[in-house]
C-alpha cells in the first residue's frame, strides 16, 4: 500500500505554507492515505491547522517541548519512528526540510530524492541538477522507503476543505540527545509579505546603488501589497540582508507578479524565477539578459520609472 | 583537535552545463573541473581555524576517481596538511558518501568535520546532514559564522527567516553556505609545496561500504524555456498590459 507521511513545518503557532505545497506534491503520487506529522510544544494549535487541508487521512501529532524550536538531531528519529508505518515520507524543500530529512534518510538506510517538481510515478519523480540547467527523472528502488523534499515553487498550495482530519496525539518516541542547542534566531526582513510565499515579489538589483536607495524598492513593493527581494550582487554589496535573496543560492520562487529592477539576470537569478507567473523587468541596458525570459521588458532609468509607476498602480 | 574537510571534484562554477543532445547525461568532456565551491569554502574556515591556533590539523578527502587527486592537491596547496583519497570508479551516492565518511572519521578522529552545503553539480544537499546522523553527532547546517570555544561551537546558519543560531557540542558536522568567508588565492610555491604533502589512498572496496539502495536516473532533459515576452515603451503601456491580466 502507498502511504505517505509528509512532515509539517510551523514557525510561531502557524502551520507554513510549504506545508500545503507539500501536500500537492503528495496529491499527485495516487497514494491510499496522506497523514502529517506536527512535531510542536504541547497545547500548539498547529496540528488543528494541518487537520483543516483538504486530503489529509489523519494528522499525527507529536507533543514535546523541546519542539518549540525543533532542530534535526531531535526530529530526525522521531521520524524514523513514524516512517515504519509509511512507504513514501515527504518534507518541503525549505532550509527547515534540507536540514532535516537527510538526516532522517540516513537513518532509514537510504537516499533522498532532494527538490522533487514534478511526481512521475509513486517512485518516479523528475528533480533539477546543476543549479537548473538540467532536470533529470529519478526512479527509487522497490524495496527502498521513498524519502524527498517537495520543490515550493513547483505546486501550488492545497486548499482547506471538507471535514477535519482526527488528530492522532502521541508522546515523543526519543530522548533529547542534548549535543544540540538553539539559542535565537535573528529577522532582518521586515514587516511585509513572506518572500517565499508571496503572490507578489519585487526585487532590486545592484543598479539600486546603495541601501538608501534600495527603500525604493521597499516603498514600491509596499504599494504593491509585495514581498521584497533582490539579486545576490544587492546582497553582496550590502543594501538587503541575506535572506532577501533570489536565486539558486538564495530563494527560489514563484509568484504570480515578480517585477526585476535593476537586475541584470545572471543564470544564478533567473534559476530562482523561472516558475514566476509573469516577469516585469525594468532595467537601463537594453541587452541585459534579464529581457530574454521577461514577459514584459521595459528600458529605461528606475529611478525615473518607479516613481512614475508608483503613480499609475 | 583536526578537522576533515571532504572536497568533491564538480565541474567548474563558471561552466555552462549542458544536456547531451542524446539525453544520456550532461557534457562533461574536456570541461573545467574544480573543488566543489561550497566544499572549498568549508576548507578555508578550517584553515582559518587553524591559523586561529584553534585545530592542530586539517585533513582534505576525496571519494572518487583517480582525477580527484587534482582537487587535493589545490586544497593541500591552499593549506591543508594531508590528503585521503577514497578511490572508486563508480558513481557515488550521497548514502554511500555518508557511509565511506563515517569510516574516515573513525579512522582519524576529527573534532570537525567540515563540508560544503551541497555539490553543484546534483544538487543534493545530503551529505553532511546524513554523516551526522550515522555518527550520532550534532549537524549546523548552512553556516555564515562559526566561533569555537573549547568543545563547543557557537554556529550562525541561513535560514529561510533569518538568522539561526545553534550552539553545538564538538564532535559536530558543520556544512558552510556562500557567505561563510572568501577562499584564498593559491600561490604558485604553495602548489609546488603540495606536491610533497601526503596523500593516502584507500580502495573503497576496502572500506566495506554498503551503498544502500541506489536512486537510478533514467532521463535527462534541458529545463523546459520560458518564451520570451516583448519590450513596452511606456510605464503607462505596462500598467495597461497588467491590468488586462488581472495581476493589478
Amino acid at each position: 500500500m502507498t502511504s505517505i507521511l509528509i512532515i509539517a513545518q510551523h514557525e510561531d503557532g502557524t502551520l507554513n505554507p510549504a506545508t500545503a505545497k507539500t501536500l500537492s506534491g503528495a496529491l499527485q503520487v495516487g497514494a491510499e492515505a496522506i497523514d502529517i506529522a506536527v512535531f510542536a510544544e504541547p497545547g500548539s494549535v498547529v496540528a488543528g491547522q494541518a487537520a483543516k487541508l483538504d486530503g489529509v487521512r489523519r494528522v499525527v501529532a507529536v507533543e514535546d517541548a523541546a519542539f518549540k524550536h525543533p532542530t534535526a538531531a531531535r526530529l530526525a528519529p522521531e521520524i524514523a519512528a513514524l516512517a515504519t508505518d509509511y512507504s513514501h515520507v515527504f518534507g518541503p524543500s525549505t532550509t527547515f526540510g534540507k536540514d532535516l530529512m537527510p538526516r532522517a534518510a540516513a537513518l532509514l538506510g537510504v537516499n533522498q530524492v532532494s527538490d522533487i517538481q514534478q511526481v512521475i510515478d509513486a517512485r518516479t519523480f523528475k528533480r533539477p541538477i546543476y543549479a537548473g540547467n538540467a532536470i533529470v527523472t529519478v526512479r527509487v528502488p522497490d524495496e527502498a522507503i521513498v524519502v524527498a523534499t517537495i520543490r515550493s515553487a513547483s505546486f501550488a498550495a492545497a486548499p482547506e476543505g471538507g471535514d477535519a482530519a482526527e488528530i492522532d496525539a502521541r508522546p515523543a518516541a526519543a530522548e533529547d540527545p542534548g549535543h544540540t542547542r538553539y539559542v535565537r534566531l535573528e529577522s532582518g526582513g521586515g514587516d511585509g509579505p513572506d518572500l517565499q510565499t508571496a503572490d507578489r515579489v519585487v526585487s532590486g538589483g545592484r543598479a539600486l546603488g546603495s541601501a538608501e536607495n534600495f527603500q525604493l524598492i521597499y516603498g514600491f513593493a509596499e504599494k504593491m501589497g509585495a514581498a521584497v527581494g533582490a539579486s545576490r550582487a544587492a546582497v553582496d554589496a550590502g543594501y538587503v540582508p541575506n535572506e532577501l535573496q533570489v536565486g539558486q543560492t538564495g530563494k527560489i520562487i514563484a509568484p504570480e507578479l515578480y517585477f526585476a529592477i535593476g537586475i541584470s539576470g545572471a543564470i544564478q537569478h533567473l534559476t530562482g524565477i523561472k516558475d514566476a507567473g509573469t516577469i516585469v523587468a525594468i532595467n537601463k541596458d537594453a541587452e541585459a539578459p534579464i529581457f530574454e525570459i521577461a514577459d514584459y521588458g521595459l528600458v529605461g532609468d528606475l529611478f525615473d520609472v518607479i516613481p512614475e509607476l508608483e503613480k499609475l498602480v | 583537535m583536526k578537522i576533515l574537510v571532504p572536497i568533491k571534484r564538480v565541474v567548474d562554477y563558471n561552466v555552462r552545463v549542458r544536456v547531451k543532445s542524446d539525453g544520456s547525461g550532461v557534457e562533461t568532456e574536456g570541461v573545467k573541473m574544480s573543488i566543489n565551491p561550497f566544499d572549498e569554502i568549508a576548507l578555508e574556515e578550517a584553515l582559518r581555524i587553524k591559523e586561529a591556533g584553534k585545530a592542530e590539523e586539517v585533513i582534505v578527502c576525496s571519494i572518487g576517481s583517480k582525477d580527484c587527486q587534482q582537487q587535493l592537491r589545490t586544497g593541500l596547496a591552499m593549506g591543508a596538511d594531508r590528503a585521503l583519497h577514497v578511490l572508486t570508479d563508480d558513481e557515488v551516492q550521497p548514502l554511500a558518501a555518508a557511509r565511506a565518511l563515517l569510516k574516515l572519521v573513525e579512522k582519524e578522529d576529527p573534532k570537525i568535520v567540515f563540508l560544503g552545503k551541497q555539490a553543484i553539480d546534483d544538487d543534493c544537499n545530503q551529505t553532511g546532514q546524513m554523516l551526522a546522523a550515522l555518527w550520532q553527532r550534532p549537524q549546523a547546517t548552512f553556516a555564515s559564522k562559526v566561533d569555537l570555544d573549547g568543545e563547543i561551537a557557537t554556529v550562525t546558519r541561513e535560514v529561510d527567516a533569518g538568522l539561526e543560531t545553534l550552539e553545538v557540542d564538538l564532535p559536530a558536522v558543520l556544512t558552510s553556505d556562500l557567505r561563510l568567508n572568501e577562499p584564498r588565492f593559491v600561490k604558485l610555491p604553495d602548489i609546488m609545496k603540495a606536491k610533497r604533502k601526503p596523500l593516502e589512498e584507500i580502495a573503497l572496496a576496502e572500506l566495506g561500504v554498503d551503498a544502500g539502495p541506489a536512486l537510478e536516473t533514467t532521463a535527462f532533459e534541458p529545463p523546459p524555456k520560458r518564451a520570451g515576452g516583448r519590450m513596452l515603451e511606456s510605464v503607462q503601456e505596462l500598467v495597461d498590459e497588467l491590468k488586462n491580466k488581472g495581476l493589478l
